[in-house]
This record gives structure tokens, sequence and C-alpha cells, in this order.
């Protein structure tokens, strides 16, 4: 199964190369209307997340791993644990855990509702970075077949 | 809400091939068209957030399952038929059943009349929080502590399933492999 080129044919590299880019805005576009329209960090961090598998299904996982390397998803990751909890602990400002202390915005606003955009970022970086290091995880595990 | 009968009709036809198709890739597929159905229930059910959600959680599943299985060769499981173990089954699922339809009658019908709690979150929710997705409002600003348990529960498992995979685990079976190789030829 050792070809010249990693990755698949000509035709879906192509094809590739013109949707990932609209997956990944797309993505985007999810995690931050997710207090205007339905959507939300989870599903924007699972998108975002798809996008960066798509490339590393079509051109093999050297150019994937440049683009989004390990260490940096697992970076990511924390950084947005981190994030969200320190949104929470920030609430003490107003007087108890998660207390939404920016101001609400006019509704339907992109910039409207407090603290809930910034924790629709959260966890996004921290569903999306999660989830593709579990997948490069799962891609670079070989596990020797056991003859019988 | 005839279309959602058809639409669990459906899904129970494909789990129940996904269950009993020999192939294995085949099998995969029949997961991923229930979680489609499934994803289009959520809609009919008007609830567009779960409906995205499930999608692309699916599709990523069903691409690492894909990707997970395709290559793998795996004996299939030898079926005998055993009696008992089936009556047991269909006795437990039977009686399941009967005080599943005694506990379930009294029940409120679906979405009437609307419960106190979410009547507040109705009534309150754009006021308190600003946002107007009140899904997002009620995850992200009333019940945010149960979102901090959900992320930390998926930090835990990202972390679990790294640990498990690491490199440094695994070069150790190679060793053992290989060295066993050698000593069969």
């Amino acid at each position: 199964m050792k070809t010249k080129e990693p990755g698949m044919t000509l035709i879906v590299k192509t094809i590739t190369r013109l949707t990932v880019g609209l997956i990944l805005l797309y993505g985007i576009y999810i995690v931050t209307h997710g207090h205007v329209s339905p959507g939300g960090g989870f599903a924007g961090g699972v998108i975002i997340a798809l996008s960066f598998i798509h490339l590393m299904l079509a051109f093999g996982k050297d150019l994937a791993l440049k683009k989004l390397s390990r260490g940096a998803a697992s970076f990511f990751e924390s950084f947005g644990a981190i994030m969200f909890l320190t949104i929470g602990l920030l609430g003490f400002i107003g007087g108890y855990f998660f207390f939404n202390f920016f101001s609400k915005g006019k509704p339907f606003n992109l910039f409207s509702a407090g603290i809930i955009p910034l924790c629709n970022i959260a966890i996004c970086l921290k569903v999306g970075a999660g989830l593709f290091a579990v997948f490069v995880a799962l891609i670079l595990l070989e596990i020797p077949i056991r003859k019988e | 809400m005839f279309e959602l009968y058809v639409l669990l009709l459906f899904m129970i036809i494909g789990a129940i091939i996904a269950v009993e198709i020999k192939d294995l890739l085949s099998s995969v597929v029949a997961v991923g068209a229930v979680g489609l159905g499934l994803s289009v229930a959520f809609l009919i059910l008007k609830a567009p957030d779960l409906a995205i959600t499930q999608l692309v959680v699916e599709i990523l599943c069903l691409i690492i399952l894909i990707r997970a299985t395709i290559k793998r060769d795996i004996p299939s499981v030898n079926r005998r038929k055993e009696v008992i173990n089936s009556v047991m089954a269909l006795l437990f699922i039977g009686g399941f059943l009967f005080f599943a339809y005694l506990a379930l009658k009294d029940l409120p019908s679906f979405g009437h009349p609307i419960m106190r709690v979410s009547q507040n979150y109705l009534a309150e929710g754009l006021k308190k929080t600003g946002a107007t997705n009140l899904v997002a409002s009620v995850i992200l600003d009333f019940r945010a502590y149960d979102t901090l348990g959900e992320a930390t529960i998926l930090f835990t498992a990202v972390i679990g399933v790294l640990t498990v995979l690491r490199r440094i685990g695994r070069k150790r079976v190679d060793e053992v492999a290989k060295e066993e190789d050698e000593y069969e030829n």
C-alpha cells in the first residue's frame, strides 16, 4: 500500500483544496454565532476538527500535522479547558461561580450575551483540539497483528 | 408525527442490520444510517442544536470507525444456538416493556404542559443572559456548572486515550512481536 505520494487520488485532492477552507469557515461561524442561532461550541469545535481530519485523509498525515501538530493540539486543548475554568472563576467578581459579568449588549448582535460567546470559544478550542488529538493518536497507532 | 414513526422504523431496521450483518464495513455504514435518521428526527422535533451536534459527531465517529476497521481482519464470532440465553433475554425485555408501560402511562404527554423550571427559563432567559439562542443561555449560563463537568469528562477521556496509545507503551509490544517472529523463523 505504499505509493510515492501520500494521500488519495488527484480528484479527491482537488476537491479537498476547494472545500476544506469552507468547512473551517463554517465551523468558525457556528462557534461565534452560537448564542444567536443554533450551534455552539461543541458542534463548531467538531466541525473545525473535521476540516483538519479531511485534510489528513486526503493529503496524508504529514501535511495535516504540519498545519496543526500534535503538541499544538494538546496545547490548545489544555488552553481551552483553563480558559473555560478561568471564565467561571472570574464570575466571583460579581458574586458567584459563572456569573455573567460582561455587559449583555443588544439581543441578536454578534457581541452580546456577556460571557456566553467566550465560553463557546473555549469549548470549541477544547473539543476541536481534543478530538483531533484522539484521531491522530488512533491513526498513528499500528497494532501488530498477532499470528496464530 | 407520521414521518417521525417512519424514521423510527427506519432506525430500528438499520440497527438490526448493523447487529446481524457479517461484513464489518457494512455494519459501520448501517450505524451511520441510524445516526443520520436520529439527526433528522431531532430536526422534526424542532431541536436544531441537537441535530447539528448529532450529525457532526456521527460523521466523526463514522470516519474513525471506518478508518479503524477497513484494513483490519477481524474474525467473525462463532455463534452457537443458545436457547436459554435467548429465552431469558426475551423474558427480560417483556418484563421491562410491561413495567415501562405501567410507569410511563402517567407521564404528561410530549411537550404539554411545559415544566415549571423551563417555564422560568423561557420567560426570563433573554432578559437575564441576552442570548437569543435559549439552548446556549441554558447550557452556558444557567447550567454552566454542568457544562464544566462535561468538559472535564471530555478532557479526562482525551488524556486517557493519549496515555493508552502513546508511543512508549507501544514500542515494547513491537519488540516482543519481532522477537517472537525471530524465534519462529
